[in-house]
């Protein structure tokens, strides 16, 4: 025997952990709808599997606690085994001595809270409440439930304008979604069992660019219905239900407070992500169904009342467009600039000039990432994102805040802002901020606390403040409107608590993302229909090609490559490429078509109309 | 046109085909199990698994649409191995003891595992415990389900309702009941489609064979048993009769080879319904102001549930004559006890023998009884069932010499005869009514143009110069459409005939099974036949119904006739499917 020997690997471990790696993909790409008890039983065996076996909470405990849900499933299971289930379940937590045991034990519990009436439906009904109403992953997932597979066979085989065809049935911004949307379509994707998910955007992104929207005729507009639907916003909630209801056969005014249409997509994000002549395809196919649009229309609350008297329905969707406050000491001093403001001013064409500033920016989401990527551009000396938390705790994408680092941008992490100190002039001379330690997770996130340090200065010219934004909500709660913490409340139909006015959007939800607002304003438009007394279908006559009998091997996933840095951050062009035409045919066939296999092909894969 | 080779067999078939079709072109049988045409490609069995050259895993021939230059091994290693396997695990999971098995001999697992030599099956064997009431007339058992999700497919893209969903998900994945219901809470039509395409026994009839045996033994009890149109177009499959051999004036033989009293013929009431049906809808069309429009056919009792559970709103626009099946009772237990027989109407044991699931719960509806004594009709028993009587009653149809249906309640017409294929019903009433308003009768065939297997027929005609517009419709999925139609004012009639089944009864969810096969059409051609071959063509010229209203009746509609053969369709309750 060797005193000591040098580890190595060998072919069980090498074997384990790759495997190991495999299912924690596959975890990644559970399928929606599943039953929650079935995948928590499952969950369970795995961590039992994990026990060493010393402990009896563990390596009994979980055991039994496996038992008990086995009965839930079987159907043996009575109220009795729900209290045990819990009561099981919080004593492994409490007595387990390691993770091992304590943590499958807390999943158990949490579970047993989260989703109870599950539990409770297998018990008295002898089934869960899980459904199968739509199996493919991406298009459940998508908001808009954009017909993906389709349109990424389509765009595979080369009918690009077929494809901006099948998405408009769902969702009339095809070039917006395939240039910023955030893609929850991918986050499931069953290719993610294999290798990895599908670039879904940028296979949009392929049929956009090959087939501009602008040159994409849309269908023809169902009779003139004689009904006069209002749409207050035109941002992308807006526009949608603007579109949908003018193609339904109602003639539809749009009421835009700004001098142009766009809203978020041209007041918030910036033109090298989402250049404005791409946004304009969108905005001039979407007007080519015949809606009217009145431009610098401020609706203040006679406003409201004014365009309830003189329209059958009203949408509101005028999004989260006014800033927050940092609510700092000395915040009011000149040059802190709220995000909100210098993207507005972006918005129409006026480019601020930060030469020879030092520039910070406060947040940690995507409108401080464009805040500081805008900086740079405006050719700003330094830009520094301040930041409480850490980096990975960033609510912003990480493919943003990795571009924004490599086009030169610092990130200054766990400073929490303290106060604005003033020049003489009353000019921004420096934020003061308080060092942090990163803490306990609350709520999903680690929040930071105090660190035993001294405060820091933070010299600058400028302070760009990206914390956030609000709702312009007051007129409308004046007119009568329901609101909560600033929103204005509507049902799941997108009903207001005012008959025939309805709402979406991020007036709604908050300030969330374009393909959420998207979908609010097509649920808007289908039932703002039904409430005028009609059932007009939308619908599409696309052949959507037959899958190909690709081989299943694992292939990497086309990434869409990015111009490189120092090309991109002193100018506001697009800063992504389209894939080639090669890359676009590989990417096409690594879809699994889950609208013809799997359960897909029960039901026929897809919703033909809406 | 694509060019492949199966089984280094060259095939030429258009764009499009599945490898399934294209091997059958080839003469290459590749053996199925949850496929059926247009409704299940959902390759779910993988029993018809066949290996492409050049791809690593094999595809399930019933949804591969074939490709230039494929080529394809239905039986290599790897397929062979697949199928049986496939079938391993099915039967691992299914309640084989197919002695106690109605499905037995005509059981499309058993017959695919018998053909690919399944001589054991290497897994522990389990199956699902099942929870039914078996009171019901349709009933499950899990047991026996292997998941293929047909019955689903039917309900849903045939019949519109859904009944069946998948319930749970992962290995506890099943077919139940949609929307947490149990059945009987269901909007379930009882069409019977569903037992029709069940490759297995996991849904069949509630089998009343017993019920039957009993009152035949019963010296008390004098036992009519009549026989629905459509039976005699199919009973003979369920035998193995050469159609030849399957005539029905064997079939009354085999029935009273049984031991039963009376052998008659719902043809017989077909006529009676039609002489009340077509009355009711002149009396109504001259008052027309009085009535909701259109008047619909009530003799399907699928179709009333799925009005009543679909359309309640509709349920005044039914007709209010009964089905002939219904007429059947009420005249057996009142005119033919009293006045043919003279007996206590309660010595009188009504059998129906019928293509129908549905007829098993219009005998039990609480209101349709109206002889005073007991039910009117007793028992159904479903054309399978008829077949398993006269079987296990030894009752052997290749030796047995035709006879003849009893009198007076065995005399139809072909008018009548035509009641169980889709438009029978429609075509024998505007015969009547033809003559109604007209005084004489029409061409036997003038009404032709309301037979043939399309979901949604429509005729506008005109007869003593006053305009008619009616509709045919059968399968409820089509009935949807027309309802909504005529719901959005897109189409308008005077009078729509609805049958629950497509094709009407003769693909009637109480048929015999041929599994794969739509036998509607075939069936109903033999009625057609019947009707064309009978001297007497009009309901109204039944020398019997002549009788029956001049010695007991009176006439259509008179206070009697309202007594016994006409129902208020809002006396029962039918769970809603809203």
């Amino acid at each position: 025997m060797n005193r000591l020997s040098v580890k190595s690997t060998d072919r069980v471990d090498s074997t384990t952990e790759k495997l190991m790696k495999e299912f924690a993909q596959r975890i990644v790409a559970n399928p929606p709808g599943v039953c929650p008890v079935d995948m928590q039983l499952a969950f369970l065996k795995t961590c039992h599997a994990q026990t060493c076996g010393k402990c009896v909470p563990c390596r009994v405990g979980l055991g039994k606690l496996e038992e008990l849900l086995e009965s839930v499933l079987n159907n043996t299971a009575t109220d009795r085994t729900l209290y045990m289930i819990e009561k099981t379940a919080i004593n492994i937590m409490n007595s387990a001595d390691c993770a091992i045991g304590f943590e499958s034990a807390r999943m158990v519990l949490a579970g047993f809270e989260g989703f109870k009436e599950d539990y409770i439906s297998h018990v008295h009904e002898h089934q869960c409440t899980g459904s199968f109403e739509q199996p493919i992953p991406c298009v459940t997932l998508c908001p808009a439930n954009v017909d993906i597979p389709g349109y990424i066979a389509l765009a595979g085989s080369g009918r690009c304008a077929d494809a901006v065809r099948l998405i408009r049935k769902d969702n009339p911004f095809p070039t917006a979604c395939a240039l910023i949307c955030e893609h929850p379509c991918e986050e499931r994707c069953r290719r993610t069992m294999i290798d990895d998910a599908v670039n879904i955007r940028g296979m949009k992104r392929y049929a956009v660019d090959k087939a501009r929207a602008s040159e994409v005729p849309v269908p023809a507009c169902a009779p003139s219905t004689g009904k006069k639907v209002a749409v207050v916003g035109g941002g992308p909630s807006g526009l949608t239900a603007a579109y949908f209801l003018q193609l339904m056969g109602h003639q539809v005014t749009v009421f835009e407070q700004k001098k142009q249409l766009g809203g978020m997509l041209r007041y918030g994000i910036p033109n090298y992500r989402f250049p404005r002549e791409r946004l304009q395809e969108d905005i001039d196919a979407i007007l080519s169904t015949g809606i009217e649009v009145k431009l610098n229309a401020d609706i203040d609350t006679e406003a409201i009342a004014q365009i309830n008297e003189d329209y059958d329905a009203t949408y509101i969707a005028i999004g989260a467009h006014a800033d927050k406050k940092l609510g700092l000491e000395g915040e009011e001093c000149e040059n802190v600039i709220s995000a909100v403001d210098m993207l507005r001013e972006i918005g129409d064409g006026n480019y601020p000039d930060f030469t020879g500033k030092r520039v910070l920016v406060v947040g940690g989401g995507n409108v401080a990432m464009d805040c500081a990527r805008t900086a740079i551009r405006s050719n700003a000396k330094t830009v520094s994102i301040v930041y409480r938390r850490r980096q990975e705790d960033m609510t912003a994408l990480p493919a943003e805040v990795e571009g924004a680092i490599a086009e030169g941008i610092e990130l200054l992490t766990l400073k929490a802002p303290l106060r604005v100190e003033a020049d003489a002039e009353g000019k921004v001379a420096a934020l003061w901020v308080q060092p942090q330690i990163i803490g306990q997770v609350r709520g999903g996130r680690p929040s930071p606390r105090k660190a035993a340090k001294e405060e820091e200065r933070l010299e600058c010219d400028l302070i760009l403040v990206a914390i956030g934004q609000d709702i312009v909500s007051a007129p409308f709660e004046k007119a009568g409107l329901a609101t909560k913490r600033g929103r204005i409340v509507a049902d799941a139909a997108g009903a207001s608590n005012r008959v025939g006015i309805y709402a979406g959007g991020d007036c709604v939800s908050g300030p969330a993302t374009v393909i959420k607002a998207i979908a609010a304003g097509k649920v808007a438009a289908a039932n703002i229909d039904q409430f005028l007394g009609f059932h007009h279908p939308i619908t599409v006559d696309v052949k959507i090609p037959e899958p190909l009998l690709n081989d299943k091997n694992p292939c990497g996933r086309v990434n869409l490559e990015e111009k490189e840095s120092w090309a991109r951050r002193d100018n506001f062009e697009g800063i992504e490429y389209c894939m080639s035409e090669e890359e676009a045919i590989q990417e096409s066939g690594r879809c699994l078509r889950c609208d013809k296999y799997g359960c897909g092909a029960l039901r026929g894969g897809r919703q033909f109309e809406w | 046109m694509v060019n492949l080779t199966i089984d280094n067999k060259k095939a030429c078939v258009p764009e499009g085909t599945t490898i399934l079709e294209a091997a059958k072109t080839v003469g290459i049988k590749i053996p199925t199990l949850c496929f059926l045409k247009d409704l299940n490609e959902i390759g779910a069995c993988r029993v018809c698994c066949v290996e492409l050259k050049g791809k690593d895993t094999l595809v399930a021939s019933c949804n591969t649409k074939v490709e230039e230059g494929m080529e394809v091994y239905t039986s290599s290693e790897k397929a062979q191995y697949a199928r049986r396997m496939n079938l391993q695990f099915i039967l691992s999971q299914h309640d084989f003891r197919c002695a106690g098995c109605q499905r037995n001999g005509n059981c499309s697992l058993q017959k695919v595992c018998e053909e690919m030599n399944i001589n054991e099956v290497p897994f522990e064997q389990s199956y699902d415990p099942s929870d039914w009431d078996l009171r019901f007339p349709l009933i499950r058992n899990a047991g026996k389900c292997i998941k293929c999700m047909r019955c689903v497919q039917v309900c849903d893209k045939v019949q519109s309702l859904r009944v069946w969903d998948i319930v749970n998900t992962g290995q506890r994945t099943n077919v139940g009941v949609s929307g947490m219901r149990k059945i009987n809470d269901a909007n379930c039509s009882l069409c019977g489609q569903c037992i029709t395409h069940c490759p297995t026994g996991a849904l069949r009839e509630r089998d009343d064979v017993r019920k039957v045996l009993d009152a035949i033994h019963d010296p008390k009890k004098i036992v009519v048993v009549q026989i629905a149109p459509a039976v005699r177009a199919a009973w003979g499959d369920g035998l193995g009769l050469p159609p030849e051999m399957a005539t029905e004036k064997r079939m009354a033989a085999c029935v009273r080879a049984l031991g039963v009293d009376y052998v008659f013929d719902t043809n017989f009431s077909a006529d009676l319904t039609i002489m009340e049906e077509a009355n009711e809808f002149l009396e109504r069309f001259t008052h027309r102001d009085e009535y909701d429009w259109p008047m619909y056919t009530s003799c399907c009792p699928g179709w009333v549930r799925f009005l009543k559970s679909e359309y309640p709103e509709m349920t005044g626009q039914l007709s209010s004559a009964k089905s002939p099946q219904q007429m059947f009772g009420a005249v057996a237990k009142s005119y033919f006890a009293e006045k043919v027989l003279d007996v206590d109407p309660k010595e009188i044991y009504c059998v129906s023998i019928m293509p129908c699931t549905a007829k098993k719960a219009e005998c039990d509806i609480p209101n349709i009884n109206d002889s005073e004594a007991d039910k009117d009709v007793d028992v159904v028993l479903t054309t399978r069932e008829f077949d398993r009587l006269l079987r296990s009653q030894l009752v052997n149809p290749f030796i047995v010499e035709e006879e003849e249906f009893d009198s007076p309640l065995g005399t139809g017409t072909g008018a009548a005869v035509i009641f169980g294929a889709t438009g029978g019903v429609m075509e024998a009433a505007l015969r009547t009514a033809y003559f109604a308003l007209t005084g004489s009768n029409p061409k036997p065939d003038l009404f032709k143009m309301v037979r043939g297997l399309e979901g949604i027929k429509e005729a506008s005609l005109e007869i003593a110069g006053i305009p008619l517009k009616v509709a045919v419709s059968s399968g409820l999925g089509n009935t949807r459409k027309l309802i909504e139609r005529i719901k959005k004012g897109e189409a308008e009639y005077d009078f729509v005939e609805v049958m629950a089944c497509p094709g009407g009864c003769s693909g009637g969810g109480g048929q015999p099974i041929s599994d794969g096969e739509e036998l509607a059409g075939e069936r109903g051609e033999k009625l057609y036949v019947l009707d064309k071959k009978n001297p007497l063509r009009f309901s109204h010229e039944n020398p019997s119904i002549v009788a029956l209203y001049d010695e007991y009746l009176e006439k259509p509609l008179s206070h009697r006739a309202h007594e016994l053969l006409h129902t208020d369709h809002f006396g029962w309750y039918m769970p809603s499917g809203k």
